[in-house]
């Protein structure tokens, strides 16, 4: 362990995006309506310089820096860089979306940099205390980014369900932390860790503190039964931002589980793989069920989104390293294939149109085999169909799951994933057999059509080929000394 | 080492992607080109399977294994025996059938409907030749998304219906298979046949492994009662969809029964056999005279498919040379006699836009040529002698009888209907007065259409008379499963 505890190197990816946040904002003011892209290009920019010293910076050993209050390990890292990339396809494929409804501003990149801001300082956490700050900064954040269309009544319904139930689970999330806290004597995760191994007294204490901490969690993951929220923040949120909640938060997602149940509370694993199960079968079978009934897409991708979360539960309920890097694989896999779907929602909205019934999806064949094509490889994906990225997440999980004795559990996973490629046949259907109600053509920016086709052959590719992407994830999971 | 079976799986898929890339939806003639080239081409770089095989060996041949996912000791494993071997060139051969048959007829969104077809074409070869679970279980699954595109795009009226239920059938069934697999993993902590083959298991967990392969391969073939998906795909799917089905994927599930069920979980199947010969039987008998009342051409042919391969199953679970043998050439059989009859609706329907056996009458007034072309495809499914349904059926009614007389009976007794309900139906539409303006205004067989049948009826014609080249390739890969699945892989205690 490296003792030195003012490092800025290990904070320095941070430090980019915060300088890049200010900068906007201060840059913003002086911008007439037609330079509003100066600050999306300074973002981007911004990306490309985190995402570089993110790369340049990477270490295999772990430091604790400040205190004991951030971690930067190899896991931190990756999160990290995957978090850039996510917040930079959110960007290129809703610049259209934006421009065309008034929200292509300088606040709409300082709040996506802020959350994303957030999702790092969650990420790197070593410490209650700045998990709990980077969970709150990433949530604020996209709080505001929900209620950016201020003047229509859907964004701002949504933002405040959002805002009310995600400040209960933070209360839930300070609450449980305080009973750790309690039963543990500190606020660091590795310590608490040896805490919960070291010692026995205490343990009802710390097992009502687990209950807290696995609520919170099954709030901000929005697995059943805390997934209320996830409906109606889809469906309301503009798209774009839709998108950003859908993808980059997912992986911070990952990184609260993981430093507060594999790390801080490995030890506990007894209390808490019992709740993961609950929340990992209602989710499952509940989101592929209430999927099947709804005509908004937006909300249908919601509750498949609360069944994926499902399936990444699975994965964490193992508690071993390949649980984990199973959990993570499904993650990057499912963050992928969400941002191809949204991207192609994205394209086919307009000035005055939103893409979000599953009816506007009729006959896209018709209109464009290849954005068909993209959105298919994202449904069949979503399904988990082999050859596509998705299939490889749920053999990962299932496995881990029948590795740690539950073969029951895979086959309910199984099950709902059956009910689950319903909805996404039912999509391919209106796709390729049904003929289009709207015959607008497709119009996008060439660096948009350029990303989104590659997200889309990605899906394919990772398909193929998974082993990369399947290594890489067990692999810096053992380096982070998850195991 | 020669990569022949790389070339029959990606030589059709590469084909494919190449048909929608160059050939667009406005310039149908490129694309065609482009399909038959690819077709001819996939056909061709099989051919060596067949002649470069060694009959005298059970080994698995033409042998391919590279890394591919090394992480999960998954393996881009390849190889063919005498019991694959023959599929793969019954799949080139259907798929170079399915494009020629749909040269003219498909209209819209040619390029898509030919690429859907290459690429099914390497994926069920890739079924055929996979020697590791996944690989496997990739190519049986990805095979779904382009027949559940053919039947929606190009089907019937009720097509959406049919592609729902055929994709989530065979999807329910082969995530159990899934489950399966991984369980397998774990316990050998490998994904190759090889080894699973060799893995004592105790009787418990191999029910329930059987169970989980079962859901899977007895819905493929399909085997009463998780039938009633076929009667619905292959009614609406168009003529291509409806021939690759019964030619092709069905012997998927057959295959699975002598690649994956009878190997892997020996005791159970002993165990389970009386289940499975009962569920045959009645397949056989009651499918059978489902066929009788049918009032649609291709509902007919569809659970008439569905009754010959319950010979296949009741075949297989004899344990016996000539019952496995049998149950395998009836496979082959059946791929040649259902493509042709379904070739044949697909002429008539192609004129008159009705598949209603009460819509014809007279047709051989109108197409002699067609109506001896038909003929013998109707003689050949009913199983006369000298054609390719003779052979398989009597190898399995003779193993029958050998393990049980009556057993042999009930499955002979079926010779009978089989004979009724196509004969029947041949009748009705066939001779007779012409029945209608609409008969009486049909054009004789075209000069593509006249080359296509020739070709099945050869191939029907040449394995009724001789068909030792057929059986010889199977034959010791034959005696070496029977060998292995004889001996019980119960652990000892």
């Amino acid at each position: 362990m490296n003792t030195m505890t003012f490092n800025l190197m290990a904070v320095l990816p941070e430090l980019v995006i915060l300088t890049a946040a200010c900068v906007i904002l201060l840059v913003d003011l002086f911008l007439r309506d037609d330079q509003r892209h100066v600050g999306y290009w300074l973002a981007q920019f911004a990306l490309l310089v985190a995402l570089c010293v993110t790369v340049k910076t990477m270490h295999i050993d772990v430091v604790r820096v400040f205190h004991n209050l951030v971690i930067d390990d190899l896991i931190a890292d990756f999160l990290r860089l995957f978090s850039f990339v996510a917040v930079s396809l959110v960007l290129f494929y809703s610049r259209t979306y934006l421009a065309v409804r008034g929200l292509f501003r300088g606040e709409t990149f300082v709040l996506i940099l802020f959350a994303l801001l957030g999702m790092q300082v969650l990420i790197t956490a070593n410490s209650f205390v700045t998990l709990y700050l980077g969970l709150e900064l990433m949530s604020l954040s996209l709080y505001a980014l929900v209620a950016i269309q201020r003047d229509e009544t859907a964004p701002v319904e949504a933002a405040m369900k959002y805002f009310v139930l995600g400040a209960l689970a933070s209360g839930f999330l300070l609450y449980g932390m305080s009973m750790i806290y309690g039963a543990t004597g500190t606020l660091q995760i590795d310590l608490i860790a040896q805490a919960v191994l070291g010692r026995a007294d205490n343990a009802i204490l710390l097992m009502l503190g687990v209950v807290f901490v696995v609520s919170a969690i099954a709030f901000k993951l929005g697995a059943v039964p805390y997934h209320m929220w996830v409906p109606d923040v889809y469906q309301g949120a503009p798209t774009a931002i839709t998108l950003l909640i859908g993808s980059a938060p997912k992986f911070a997602a990952f990184a609260m589980i993981l430093r507060l149940l594999a790390g801080a509370l490995g030890g506990a694993e007894g209390n808490w793989q019992g709740m993961l199960i609950v929340l990992c079968v209602l989710s499952m079978t509940l989101g592929h069920i209430v999927a099947i009934a709804q005509t908004n897409l937006k909300r249908m991708l919601a509750y498949s989104s609360i069944a994926n979360m499902g399936y990444v539960l699975m994965g964490f309920m193992a508690g071993d390293v390949t649980g984990f890097s199973a959990a993570l694989f499904y993650i990057v896999a499912y963050v992928l294939t969400t941002l191809a779907g949204f991207g192609v929602m994205l394209l086919l909205s307009r000035r005055g149109f939103e893409a979000d019934q599953i009816d506007d999806l009729k006959g896209l064949n018709q209109r464009s085999p290849w954005w068909a094509l993209v959105m298919l490889l994202v449904m069949f994906s979503l399904a988990g169909m082999p050859p596509t990225i998705g299939f490889y997440g749920k053999l990962l999980v299932l496995q881990a799951a029948i590795n740690a004795g539950y073969v029951w559990l895979a086959v309910v996973g199984v099950l709902a994933a059956l009910i689950g490629a319903f909805y996404y046949l039912r999509i391919v259907k209106l796709m390729y057999f049904d003929d289009p109600v709207d015959r607008a053509p497709i119009e996008a920016r060439a660096d948009t059509r350029f990303l989104l086709s590659a997200n889309g052959l990605s899906l394919l590719l990772f398909g193929i080929l998974p082993q990369p992407l399947m290594g890489l994830c067990a692999v810096v999971l053992v380096q982070s000394q998850f195991y | 080492m020669t990569s022949y079976l790389s070339l029959a799986i990606w030589v059709p898929i590469i084909s494919g992607v190449a048909v929608v890339v160059a050939g667009r939806d406005r310039d149908a003639g490129t694309a065609r080109w482009i399909a038959l080239l690819g077709a001819i081409a996939g056909f061709l770089v099989c051919i060596p399977l067949y002649t470069h095989f060694d009959n005298a060996t059970s080994a698995m041949q033409f042998v391919e294994r590279r890394d591919w996912i090394p992480y999960f000791d998954i393996f881009y494993h390849l190889g063919v025996d005498g019991i694959s071997v023959l599929f793969i060139l019954l799949n080139s051969f259907t798929t170079l059938l399915v494009v020629w048959a749909g040269w003219e007829v498909i209209k819209s969104r040619v390029a898509q409907y030919m690429a859907a077809f290459l690429i099914m074409s390497g994926l069920i070869n890739g079924a055929f030749a996979a020697l590791d679970g996944i690989l496997f279980y990739v190519f049986f699954e990805a095979m779904l998304i382009p027949m559940y595109l053919i039947i929606g795009v190009w089907g019937g009226e009720r097509r959406v219906y049919a592609a729902i239920k055929f994709f989530l059938y065979t999807l329910l069934g082969s995530l159990l298979m899934l489950v399966a697999f991984i369980y397998l993993y774990q316990q050998t902590g490998s994904f190759a046949l090889d080894d699973w083959y060799r893995l004592p298991l105790s009787l418990s967990t191999q029910v329930m492994i059987f169970i989980a392969f079962f859901a899977a391969f007895a819905v493929k073939v399909p085997m009463w009662p998780v039938h009633t998906w076929l009667p619905d795909a292959h009614t609406e799917a168009p003529t291509g969809g409806s021939v690759v089905l019964a030619a092709i994927t069905l012997k998927i599930g057959g295959y699975g029964f002598v690649r994956f069920i009878l190997p892997i979980v020996p005791d159970a199947s002993h165990y389970l056999a009386p289940f499975v010969i009962t569920i045959s039987l009645i397949a056989i008998v009651y499918i059978g005279f489902v066929a009788l009342v049918q009032t649609d051409m291709k509902k007919l042919i569809a659970y008439s498919s569905i009754s010959h391969m319950g010979f296949v199953t009741l075949g297989f679970f004899l344990f016996n040379q000539l019952g496995v043998e049998g149950g395998l050439a009836q496979m082959v059989s059946h791929g040649f006699v259902s493509a042709a009859m379904f070739l044949c609706v697909g002429v008539m329907y192609d004129r008159m836009h009705t598949r209603m056996i009460a819509d014809y009458g007279g047709v051989a007034n109108t197409m002699p040529k067609f109506a001896a072309f038909m003929m013998l495809f109707a003689m050949a499914n009913s199983g006369l002698p000298a054609t390719s349904g003779f052979v398989g059926e009597f190898m399995v009614i003779l193993a029958a009888v050998q393990v049980n007389f009556w057993l042999g009976f009930v499955a002979a007794i079926s010779l009978i209907l089989g004979a009724a309900y196509t004969l029947w139906m041949y009748k009705r539409v066939i001779f007779g007065a012409v029945a209608n303006a609409h008969v009486a205004a049909l054009s004789d067989l075209s000069r593509r259409e006249f080359w296509l049948l020739g070709t099945v009826a050869a191939a029907v014609l040449l394995m009724g008379i001789w068909p030792r080249p057929f059986i010889d390739v199977m034959h010791v890969s034959v005696v070496d499963l029977l060998a292995h699945v004889a001996k019980s892989k119960i652990p000892t205690p």
